[in-house]
């Protein structure tokens, strides 16, 4: 891929205006009396500049022509008064260099630190097996708002990968035909599904933002690491520290990616200067491909990497036994509520493991 | 192969707009797209100057360096052209190009977005030359009828004058030895191969 240096581009611009030192006042600008050499139009062209030229009249005001100079445009927008900006060179770099290597780095980083882990640690599983005791964890509300956030974000962030990462990764091998399909699909469903993600995260926002502030459990979780390293199972209420971690982290993230992504579908509403469209575009991207990154250890956990977590998002519904090691307190807090529930599915393990389920 | 450029000489542009019609009629351009604009400066004052801008052809492209979907591309003559089809409208050219010069009608989602449009120095596009879709799309293929673009051919001063950067920076070189001082010419630079 070519691209312009900075510097090449800066003494371009310099050069357009090849101006003097000084800067007499306002002059004529025909050829004067004393011009510097005399030239029949059309016939001898000077292959040289002579020494002795003057500076230009206007020095300065071309000057400023490289720094961002605005004029008078006669046409409806006013923005096209922007004679030259050279922040775009810097953008673009950043772009491709910064956000596009080190977002690589993180996704394919994370993707191996995962693959270790399961080779290392294997499956998470119930201790004490399966009780065929379920409980109700979310309601199906709840298990709605969170796969509408899930699944628009993944359609984002896949189609946001195609943005940053097709031209160099798919355009080779699909060709432009369909490279060219595939990106203006990937746009629309960007910019549409945008907004099914916000609505999803105003869902689980209002839903669970009261089970995520701090309690008394948090901090002996976090002392003992969670149990994920360590054997045995620190309390915890409805969601554990590891989970609002990643609550306030799509909370806050999510938010700011609303936002900036709205910046960008929407050019030039919210400001008008390239700059902070140039700023936004780069927050956007860095966040985004940053947020994917960390949510694969979120994907994992909730699939391959822990005994019946699944459940969880699916029915609804999870074994007692798994919930008592994972979030004890909120547990006893149903039980006390509720009662014990009935076994309903085949324990796997524990006293009631040879016995029929009681309906 | 030579290198085409404009030049436009601020020195002598009188903002009389003559560019910008020209280019609006001769390629169709639709409506709120100007593919070229002329800019004042100090409107109303003394030292007035205008200059009048289109997209520069840079030798070294941001444009083409940034597009998502890599649909912009320089010919042999060294014009940027680009291709409406693969375009999704991103706006990235318009980010990354120094002189605004990429431009987006207003059709694309939420009425902001359609697929970019820019100056063609009069060379069409990637279409059939001289075909109807080539025209629709892009507009006139003057360069194919050995014409230069439109906006420099009327100028009515010759400040805007377009062709192959070698021939422009004699006539421009011609000029500032008549008048006996330099500076005040804008494009030439950057559409040539200049980097230090
Ligand atoms: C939270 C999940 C999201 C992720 C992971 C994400 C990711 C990305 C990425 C990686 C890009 C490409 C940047 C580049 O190529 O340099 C992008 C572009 C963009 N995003 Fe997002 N984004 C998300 C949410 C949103 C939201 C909520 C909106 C707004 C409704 C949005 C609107 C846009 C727009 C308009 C672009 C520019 C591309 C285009 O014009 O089609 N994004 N996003
Ligand atoms: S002036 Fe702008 S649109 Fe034209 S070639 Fe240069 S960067 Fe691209
Ligand atoms: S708007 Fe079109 S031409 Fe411009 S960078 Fe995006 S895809 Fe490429």
């Amino acid at each position: 891929m070519i691209r312009p240096t900075l510097g090449g581009v800066l003494a371009a611009l310099a050069l357009v205006v090849l101006m003097a030192v000084s800067v007499p006042a306002l002059a004529d600008v025909r050829p004067p009396a004393d011009a510097a050499v005399a030239v029949t139009p059309g016939q001898d062209i000077p292959q040289s500049l002579p020494s002795n030229l003057k500076s230009n009249p206007a020095a300065q005001l071309w000057q400023g022509v490289g720094d961002g100079t605005v004029g008078r445009v006669s046409i409806p927008d006013p923005q096209a008064g922007r004679l030259i900006q050279t922040s775009g060179m810097e953008w673009l770099e950043f772009r491709s260099e910064v956000i596009g290597f080190w977002g690589m780095v993180a996704v394919l980083g994370m993707v191996t630190a995962l693959t270790a882990f399961f080779m290392i640690r294997g499956r998470i599983k119930i201790d004490s097996g399966r009780s065929g005791r379920l409980i109700q964890r979310f309601k199906r509300v709840e298990v709605v708002g969170h796969w509408l956030t899930a699944i628009s974000f993944l359609l984002l962030a896949l189609t946001g990968l195609v943005m940053l990462y097709g031209r160099d990764l798919l355009l080779p091998w699909m060709g432009p035909a369909i490279f060219a399909g595939v990106a203006e699909a990937g746009k629309y469903a960007h910019n549409f599904g945008g907004f099914a993600f916000m609505a999803g995260l105003v869902m689980i926002f209002v839903m669970w933002v009261r089970a995520n502030v701090w309690d008394r459990y948090d901090f002996n979780w976090i002392l003992k690491g969670g149990g994920l390293l360590s054997k045995g199972h620190p309390p915890a209420d409805k969601f554990n520290f590891g989970q609002k971690t990643v609550f306030w982290m799509v909370t806050l993230v999510g938010v700011a990616l609303s936002l900036s992504g709205l910046n960008l579908l929407m050019p030039f509403w919210f400001t008008s200067d390239i700059e902070t469209m140039q700023l936004v575009q780069l927050i956007h991207a860095g966040l985004g491909v940053g947020l994917f990154a960390l949510m694969l250890a979120h994907i994992y956990i909730g699939s391959v990497g822990m005994e019946s977590a699944f459940d969880a998002m699916s029915t609804g519904q999870v074994d007692i036994n798994w919930a008592r090691e994972h979030h004890s307190a909120w547990v006893e807090r149903y039980v006390a509520e509720h009662g014990e529930p009935p076994v309903t599915q085949p324990p796997t393990k524990g006293p009631g493991a040879s016995a029929q389920p009681a309906e | 192969m030579g290198k085409m450029a404009f030049l436009c000489d601020g020195d002598r542009c009188i903002e009389c707009n003559a560019c910008v019609t020209a280019c609006k009629n001769e390629n169709e351009v639709p409506w709120g797209i100007n593919r070229r604009r002329v800019v004042t400066i100090n409107d109303g004052l003394a030292d007035e100057k205008s200059l009048s801008v289109a997209c520069m052809h840079c030798s070294d492209a941001p444009c083409v360096a940034v597009c998502p979907t890599n649909v912009i591309y320089t010919t042999a003559d060294g014009v940027v052209l680009h291709d409406k089809d693969g375009c999704i409208g991103c706006g990235y050219c318009f980010y990354a190009c120094p002189f605004g010069a990429p431009q987006y009608p207003q059709k694309g989602n939420f009425g902001s977005r359609g697929k970019m449009d820019k100056c063609t120095f009069c060379s069409g596009g990637p279409e059939e030359t001289g075909s109807q879709e080539e025209f629709s799309k892009y507009g006139r293929n003057r360069v194919a009828e050995g014409k230069l673009p439109l906006c420099a051919e009327m100028c009515s001063t010759k400040a805007l004058i377009a062709g192959d950067a070698d021939v422009l920076s004699d006539i421009f070189r011609q000029r500032v030895v008549e008048r006996g001082f330099g500076g005040g010419s804008y494009g030439l630079t950057e559409s040539r191969k200049q980097r230090t």
